[in-house]
């Protein structure tokens, strides 16, 4: 059986080989849902060409590239995460090529949709939203949270899930969006309220969908095609978009030193093209074509970037902001929220109750020492300014650091002593929230 | 399994110096430097470097043991295995007890049953769990309903110990049962004599006779309940070492030495553990001159102490394989969404695997079959040298084997690919790290612990007066280990080889890194695929389930192995 199979590995890189030219290789994190349809399509366009789809999670394709670029075999990355377009650039592993295509505009709701200097390309855009089950919230009688501020409320408490922003770029852009539009402390400050109300932080991004599913839990902030796709594949769950949403784009983007780089651009241009962008309107893959003109053919309810009612409220996205602190902003977030996210959680719910319990009896006491409490959990070890200065930011990217930049500490002390910080003060504040409450 | 001794004994006459075990231990030494340390090192060791002059320093190690989370990280990880270990016993012990000392029908089945907590398909088997057991899931969804109240199964710690208890038990039920079969009847029949019975006897003859079976469980346990990411993830539990040094190594972008710091002491960690083990094992003596069978064999139990038997097997067996009845209604359910039981059932899922699934399958049984050959071989191997021979560093082989234990599989992933990548192979079979034959080498070298340990655990239990009246028969060495030492060691290979099957035949995080193409893919990268998009769960489960099957028919087929061996043991037992 073995050595039939050696035989059969063996007539297979033959084959293999000898389609070689007409063979492009991508290597993507997104499912089989969205690959497929493109595949059929494209290989139907272009017959003769085979279109080789390796799937990978996105670390998996990133430390996959870095490992083999001596002897490169991929000839496109095609994934979501900016951030790991961003990372592939910087390491010269993307290639410059002159793609044509014409019809798509240059950003989408403040958010650019293509690499400016030409790398990567956005084929697809996605907002995000808040998606709940909605047998959950009649179980638990509540209300549908519309905007990122109702889920700050008590009455969601335990009741939402997220996944960290150093796991999931995407979830990353929607940090970022709200610390840009709220400013840097009102922004934190939302953030932790609602972490406090959150029963998980995930380490996937597709973990929030798969919660909300089960049914876990009622809400989970989630990148939109999550929520569409799960409710067309029947789950009883469904989709808002806050007024406020980071629009990210999808991406594909040509390996340096591809083995088939005519195929790969090829490719690249059908994606782009209006024949590739239809294919996005499947209701199994249910993300936004990038062409405004593809819109006229969507179905009934297909959400639409470039109307004048979807997301009133976006904010001009600082793209060189973001990517100078992107690092620092995940490590802050997971030392703050998601590694400290029970103690959080302990000092959110005595606030929580204790607002309740003054509310009802009026006591200026209580109210004062709550005040006191809300401004500890809301209090930030470090101001914008840092987070925007090179020599403090790039103590998170070390090896990537520009070697005139003066870096100061080391990440690990940074580190612990944010810990410190935030556990000192999450404890602090829980202690004056149960005191406020004692005060009836 | 004989291959390696007759290759070593051939090496005689071209290194006439070194001994055939000299060399087994050698080529055993250079493979695992070569697919294991070597791998490793190259990307462990930014956790000795300066990250921004590159110069070598044990600031880093200073750092971990100054912050508080890292710390903090530690204690629970120590307490979460010890606990672990603990409850493991609990289950695991009347399990294999009960099936090796009583005449009870169903004893092959029970121990195939007893192997299918090991498997647990990547994702599927989590969403399973939460399913049945989380805050939401069908026992608390009940309970809520008629009673008003819940039981936080999988929350925080607790949780944790509950799951990896549940997934690990099997590694002391195989090896405890290997090792009380093979315990001298006689010893027993002598204790009986003397009047002792029932709990006393197992407390003072049966169960310290089968020690180096259950220590061997038992630190295979408490090691990979340290070393192990997966549940704490799944259980979104990430203030515990594997978790923290995972979430640090496989962030895009990031270059945060500390991720790799925590690997290096995990590992560490776990050499010191295995070692620690082999302090408590130190001068006793617990090989037995006759094996199994003979004498007084299985004992009769009386109609209420089999209720009673019945009534605790079945209890434990329906604890320990609930995962795996969730798993069963999400691959035959429809949706399945904040209710007890799925809202209908359907067999689509199966259909829709159907035609993808048998390239899956081959793959997955050539790789995990294949993977655990070279295990049992190398634990067999390993195993001899260590407590046979008094080579110098023997136990080193031992170490090194154990501490593929506690590496991540991205970090050997990624570590294959730092030393294979550019080297080409002949006979056109490509890259090398992109060939398929990387994969069976990479799951071999992280299961061989699992093989190890059990072939360790059989040979102990060897006297070694059998093998010198071998040899003072004129037998050389090398037939003595073939006729004599390995069919003596059945039992415990074959426990090694299952469990090495089984826990191969679900692995992803390595394999992921390591498939080329997907016609090269296993079962885990087809749940993987699935499991990306919310209409996948289903079709996802469906293939879990299949690799469950799969596992399970090849347990229960070595346990029928394992029965007759015993039969024809019985039946001539005298021989010996």
């Amino acid at each position: 059986m073995n050595r039939n199979f050696t035989l059969g590995a063996l007539a297979l890189m033959m084959t293999s080989a000898a389609s070689f030219a007409d063979t492009v290789t991508v290597v993507t994190s997104f499912p089989r849902d969205l690959t497929d349809p493109f595949k059929a399509a494209f290989e139907a366009a272009h017959p003769g060409t085979t279109l080789e789809v390796v799937s990978r999670n996105t670390n998996a394709a990133v430390s996959h590239l870095q490992e083999t670029r001596s002897a490169n075999t991929v000839d496109l990355m095609w994934a979501s995460a900016p951030d790991a377009f961003e990372v592939l650039k910087e390491e010269g592993l993307l290639a410059k090529v002159d793609v044509q295509f014409e019809g798509i505009p240059d950003s989408i709701g403040g958010y650019p949709v293509h690499d400016p200097d030409g790398t990567y390309f956005g084929f697809a855009a996605s907002g995000y939203g808040i998606m709940y089950n909605t047998r959950y919230i009649e179980a638990n009688e509540l209300p549908v949270a519309k905007e990122w501020e109702d889920l700050k409320r008590a009455e969601y408490n335990g009741h939402v899930a997220m996944s960290s922003p150093s796991r999931s770029g995407t979830t990353h852009l929607t940090v970022e969006t709200v610390l840009q539009g709220e400013g840097w402390d009102q922004g934190w400050a939302t953030w932790k309220w609602i972490s406090g109300n959150m029963n998980t932080v995930t380490e996937r991004s597709f973990g929030v969908p798969d919660a909300v599913n089960s049914g876990a839990t009622g809400f989970g902030i989630v990148i939109d095609f999550f929520g569409l796709a799960s409710k067309a594949s029947g789950f009883p769950v469904e989709l808002v978009y806050p007024s406020v949403t980071a629009i990210v784009p999808a991406n594909i983007g040509i390996i340096e030193n591809a083995p088939n780089p005519e195929g790969a651009k090829v490719f690249v241009e059908y994606l782009l093209s209006p024949a590739g962008q239809e294919v996005l309107l499947n209701p199994a893959i249910m993300r936004l074509p990038v062409n405004p003109d593809v819109y006229a053919n969507a179905p009934e309810g297909f959400p639409n970037p470039f109307s004048e009612e979807f997301a009133p409220g976006a904010i001009e996205f600082d793209v060189d902001e973001s990517g100078l602190r992107y690092n620092l902003v995940n490590s802050l977030f997971d030392v703050l929220v998601t590694y400290r996210l029970d103690d959080l959680r302990a000092a959110v719910a005595a606030v929580q109750e204790a607002e309740a319990v003054q509310a009802e009896t009026g006591n200026e006491e209580a109210a004062a020492l709550i005040a006191e409490a809300r401004a500890l959990i809301e209090a930030m070890p470090i101001t914008e300014e840092q987070s925007l200065d090179a020599s403090f930011t790039q103590v998170f990217t070390i090896s990537r650091a520009e070697p005139d930049t003066e870096v100061v500490g080391r990440q690990a002390e940074v580190e612990q002593s944010w810990d410190s910080f935030a556990v000192e003060n999450y404890r602090k504040a829980k202690e004056l929230a149960d005191q406020a409450a004692a005060l009836n | 399994m004989s291959d390696l001794p007759r290759t070593a004994s051939s090496g005689f006459t071209l290194f006439p110096r070194l001994s055939g075990a000299a060399i087994a231990g050698i080529a055993i030494a250079i493979f695992l430097m070569a697919f294991l340390i070597l791998p490793v090192a190259q990307v462990i060791y930014v956790a000795f470097l300066d990250a921004r002059s590159g110069a070598f320093t044990l600031q880093n190690f200073q750092d971990f043991f100054n912050t508080t989370l890292f710390r903090e990280s530690f204690v629970n990880s120590f307490y979460v295995s010890a606990m672990s270990v603990v409850l493991a016993t609990i289950i695991a012990l009347p399990l294999a007890y009960i099936t090796t000392r009583f005449n009870f029908a169903g004893t092959a089945a029970i121990q195939a049953l007893g192997i299918i907590p090991l498997i647990m398909p990547p994702f599927v088997g989590a969403v399973a769990m939460s399913l049945l057991f989380g805050r939401n899931g069908s026992i608390n969804l009940l309970l809520n309903q008629y009673f008003g109240f819940r039981i936080p199964f999988m929350e925080g710690l607790n949780g944790v110990i509950l799951v990896q208890a549940i997934h690990y038990f099997p590694f002391i039920l195989i090896n405890l049962s290997a090792s009380l079969r093979n315990i001298d009847r006689s010893m027993e029949e002598a204790a009986q004599n003397l009047g002792s019975h029932g709990m006393r006897m197992f407390r003072r003859i049966v169960f310290p006779l089968a020690m180096p079976g259950y220590l061997a469980g038992a630190a295979l346990v408490f090691i990979k309940v340290f070393d192990d990411l997966g549940t704490p993830l799944l259980l979104n539990v990430n203030n515990m070492l594997a978790p923290q040094a995972y979430l640090r190594i496989t962030g895009v972008g990031i270059n945060d030495p500390m991720g790799y710091v925590i690997s290096f002491i995990l590992v560490a960690f776990s050499v010191f553990s295995l070692w620690a083990s082999f302090l408590f094992m130190r001068g006793k003596d617990y090989a037995t001159v006759q094996k199994g069978g003979g004498g007084l064999s299985r004992r009769d139990l009386k109609p209420r102490e089999k209720w009673l038997a019945w009534g605790v097997i079945l209890l434990i067996l329906a604890m320990v394989l609930s995962p795996h009845l969730g798993l069963l209604l999400l691959a035959f359910g429809t949706i399945w969404s904040f209710s007890p039981l799925p809202d209908g059932f359907t067999i689509q899922h199966f259909g829709t695997i159907f035609t993808q699934s048998s390239q899956y399958v081959w793959n997955t049984i050539i790789y995990a079959g294949s993977a655990a050959l070279i295990d049992v071989v190398l634990g067999t191997a390993i195993a001899y040298i260590v407590i046979r021979t008094k080579l110098a560093g023997r136990k080193w082989l031992d170490y090194m084997a154990t501490a593929a234990l506690a590496v991540p599989g991205v970090v050997l992933g990624i570590g294959y690919l730092r030393m294979f990548h550019g080297i080409q192979l002949p006979f056109g079979l490509g890259q090398m790290s992109s060939f398929w034959g990387i994969i069976i080498v990479a799951l071999a070298v992280r299961r061989l612990p699992y093989a190890l340990r059990a072939c360790m655990a059989a040979l102990q239990q060897v006297s070694l007066s059998l093998e010198e009246a071998a040899e003072s028969l004129g037998a050389s060495r090398a037939s003595t280990i073939r006729r004599i030492v390995v069919p003596l060691m059945t039992g415990g290979i074959l426990a090694g080889f299952v469990t090495s099957f089984a826990t191969a035949a679900v692995e992803l995080s390595a394999t992921i890194m390591l498939v080329g193409r997907s016609s090269d893919a296993p079962l885990a990268y087809g749940i993987y695929l699935y499991m990306q998009s919310p209409a996948g769960r289903g079709p996802g489960a469906a293939l879990g389930i299949l690799a469950v099957v799969i596992v399970a028919l090849g347990t229960y087929l070595s346990q029928r192995i394992i029965e007759r061996e015993r039969a024809r043991q019985t039946m001539t037992g005298d021989q010996h």
